[in-house]
């Protein structure tokens, strides 16, 4: 458990440059291979993004005719176009994802949460079971559930709301099992302990105790699922038919989709997606301090 | 489970039972319905169609005879494709399928084997005259009952640049030897450009050159289907633009991809061989080139023949999980065969009507934009559309076009053998058949 700790805790640290200083020799060595190798690893990822970054700036005689990393002139028109498009469903999509994203992340955290602490802390007949079960939940890609998901809703009658697309990003198995890890690690048993000799509620002992404790693991949680859900596409395109209900990645589908008749909105689209990820970059940007807490401050440390 | 595989198994034969059946059920209950539902108050229909600007083509409806008939139409966007297919069959097994919905030629028998889509013959019957035979015969799939209306179709036609067909000295090929004789004088003058691309990644439009030289790639004989992908006019159509190919006369690259794109707006390809909405496609595909297009039939097979393909098109159908399956009905064929709405769906949505008095009127006196210098475009392409032969689509098209994909894919890549390459979509296709149950006569 220790050492899982620590290698969570040098993650963290390895986030915020200056918190390394007690491994001065390795600042001196300047290995070239690793450093060519994330370099080259850097501009795999970056290069569809910057792509897409321009892209969104050409208008739509530039888009295939222009050299692919010139920026264009239409941005602007790009994106009144988009705002205009049957009277502004974009952001209407924009807001469903980040209700779906943002709702269905701060649930599941706090049911992740929940259970994650008590399967650490209490020791109760079944535990060990119901975590193995947790655990085969983890290996079971999320995408060949959606189809029963979706027969079992129909049945609730609550497919096509938004309650259909909420629901079942709620209990995240992996939000479960980091949580649980995490709350090992971060909450001594002693800590819990003296809470109670001190006569607290299990209750108290978790929000005011416990849960402090977690927040960084909780943060990373909450990451973990907004990023899921916002990228979902199968669960929410099985779940939902009315298109003002649609989340982003569902919404420019049907964008890109609209049957060979009518000219493709490829510039729409582009510039769509490039305003798709702008939430998710400022929401790292945000919440990445909270990953530098360090993990064990304070408490029983000796 | 013997029992429905038996029942889609004798997929044919049964529909036409089933048919015959429902239509007396659903005349019987028609006719109850009819002089006791109108007073049992409104209907609200849902729609899901793809079709942009459907939602105002609708409200045309909602506001004239669907108010009358208190039947209103609420329309749910999708995104079109097999993707939908899938949709609506899942929502079908959990009976939660809407009303109405829009579905592609070749994707009705997936449909109807799934027993997804109502048999509404009894409400919409007398619309047949409206449309060109072979339209029609595709959403009856060759029996008694009729599965859909038909909305928009494809006619197959020939575009090219005219500016660069005379600065290359190159004649509209009308046969497809001259076709390949046009490709192959235009790579002597000017070896960098080419004159059109084999694309592997559009199955609809290798299926729609077979179906004009006279391919029929899914028939019923007995309780059996009979898989023809193989057949001696598929065949024919393979070997043809694989010789081109290996020649190097034409391209090989896929279609509808930037690189594509911008081969079409610099003028390194010069013709494309599509259907009547091609001029959507130009649009943003070739910008720049705008007013330099000109369209004629699609080549022939011989001097005496007058026939095309169709690439795209789809119909409305009603589904089995409706409870008003006749107002759903009323509204399909008000939508595809009514004058003010055709005009509507041609001007909001810019479709081709199925429907044949509707191809020459409203919208289509006028050429499209892109081909302002050929002014009779659209009598050009109704000419056109008459000379569709009939297509044979089958359950399990989507398989199908998934391994044309892969095997031409790499035929196409490699410059190797295109008969070879149709024998694996024949085999992968009759393979999947057999294991869905259906029965297959080699």
């Amino acid at each position: 458990m220790s050492s899982l700790a620590v290698g969570k805790a040098d993650t963290a640290a390895g986030a915020t440059p200056g918190t390394a200083q007690s491994r001065p020799p390795l600042r001196s060595r300047i290995a070239l291979i690793p450093t060519v190798t994330l370099l080259l690893g850097a501009i795999y990822c970056l290069l569809p993004v910057a792509w897409v970054v321009i892209a969104a700036t050409k208008s739509g005689s530039e888009l295939f005719s222009t050299f692919t990393f010139l920026p264009g002139t239409g941005f602007a028109d790009n994106f009144s176009d988009l705002s205009a498009y049957r009277d502004g469903v974009y952001w209407q999509w924009m807001g469903n994802s980040a209700l779906y994203a943002g709702l269905g992340a701060l649930l599941s955290t706090c049911v992740s949460a929940f259970s994650g602490y008590a399967l650490a802390i209490y020791r109760f007949r079944g535990r060990e079971t119901m975590f193995n079960v947790l655990l085969a939940g983890v290996l079971m890609p999320p995408v060949i559930l959606a189809i029963p998901q979706y027969l079992l809703l129909a049945k609730a009658d609550l497919t096509d709301s938004y309650l259909a697309v909420l629901l079942p990003q709620i209990l995240s198995p992996y939000g479960v099992y980091l949580s649980r890890i995490y709350a090992a690690a971060a909450v001594p048993g002693d800590v819990v302990e003296a809470g109670r000799m001190d006569g607290a509620s299990e209750w108290r002992i978790f929000t005011r105790v416990a849960l402090p404790m977690m927040v960084p693991g909780m943060v990373t949680v909450f990451l973990f699922q907004f990023v899921a859900i916002w990228n979902n596409f199968l669960l929410p395109y099985i779940m939902l038919s009315d298109d003002e209900k649609f989340p982003i990645t569902l919404g420019l589908f049907t964008l890109l989709e609209q049957g060979a008749n009518t000219p493709a909105l490829y510039t729409l689209v582009i510039t769509g997606a490039f305003l798709a990820v702008i939430p998710l970059v400022a929401l790292f940007l945000v919440v990445q301090r909270f990953w530098s807490l360090d993990l064990l401050s304070g408490a029983v440390k000796s | 489970m013997p029992i429905t595989k038996r029942r889609r198994l004798v997929f044919r034969s049964a529909a036409t039972c089933v048919a015959v059946a429902l239509g007396a059920t659903a005349l019987a209950a028609c006719g109850s319905e009819d002089a006791g539902e109108d007073p049992s108050g409104p209907v609200s229909l849902t729609y899901w169609t793809w079709t942009p600007g459907m939602d105002k083509v609708v409200d045309l409806w909602n506001k004239g005879p669907g108010k009358k008939d208190q039947i209103t139409v609420t329309v749910k966007k999708q995104a079109s494709g097999d993707t939908l297919v899938t949709k609506i069959l899942t929502a079908h097994k959990a009976g939660k399928a809407p009303d109405l919905v829009q579905a592609e030629y070749q994707a009705l028998p997936t449909l109807v084997s799934n027993d997804a889509v109502a048999d509404i013959a009894s409400e919409v019957g007398d619309a047949k005259d409206k449309f060109a035979e072979g339209v029609w015969q595709q959403t009856t799939l060759g029996t008694d009952a009729v599965y859909a209306v038909p909305q928009d179709i494809g006619p197959m036609m020939f575009y090219y640049r005219q500016d660069l067909f005379k600065k290359y000295g190159l004649k509209v090929p009308a046969t497809w030897d001259e076709f390949a004789e046009t490709a192959r004088a235009l790579k002597k003058k000017s070896p960098d450009t080419d004159l059109t691309t084999f694309s592997a990644n559009d199955s609809g439009l290798f299926a729609g050159l077979a179906q004009q030289a006279g391919a029929k790639w899914w028939t019923t004989s007995g309780d059996k289907w009979k898989v023809g992908i193989d057949d001696a006019a598929s065949q024919k159509v393979a070997g043809f633009w694989g010789d081109l190919v290996k020649e190097g006369a034409i391209d090989n690259q896929p279609m509808y991809t930037p690189a594509w794109n911008k081969a079409l707006n610099t003028g390194k390809q010069i013709a494309w061989v599509s259907a009547v909405w091609a001029p959507g496609t130009l649009t943003t595909a070739a910008p720049d080139t705008k007013g330099k297009w000109a369209m004629a039939p699609l080549p022939q097979w011989s001097q005496s023949e007058d026939v095309t393909g169709s690439w795209g098109g789809s119909s409305t159908a009603v589904t089995t999980d409706s409870k008003n399956k006749a107002a759903a009905a009323k509204f399909a064929a008000w939508l595809n065969t009514d004058g003010d709405a055709l005009n509507a769906l041609a001007k909001e949505s810019g479709i081709y009507p199925a429907s044949t008095s509707a191809q020459l009127s409203g919208a289509f006196t006028t050429p499209p934009d892109y081909f302002s210098n050929q002014p009779d475009f659209y009598t050009k392409a109704a000419e056109i559309a008459e000379t569709t032969a009939p297509s044979a689509w089958g359950p399990n098209v989507n398989v199908a076009y998934t391994t044309f994909k892969d095997a031409f894919g790499s035929a196409a890549k490699n410059k190797s053998d295109f008969v070879a390459a149709l024998k694996t979509m024949q085999d992968d296709t009759v393979a999947d058949l057999k294991k869905q149950g259906f029965g297959v006569s080699e």
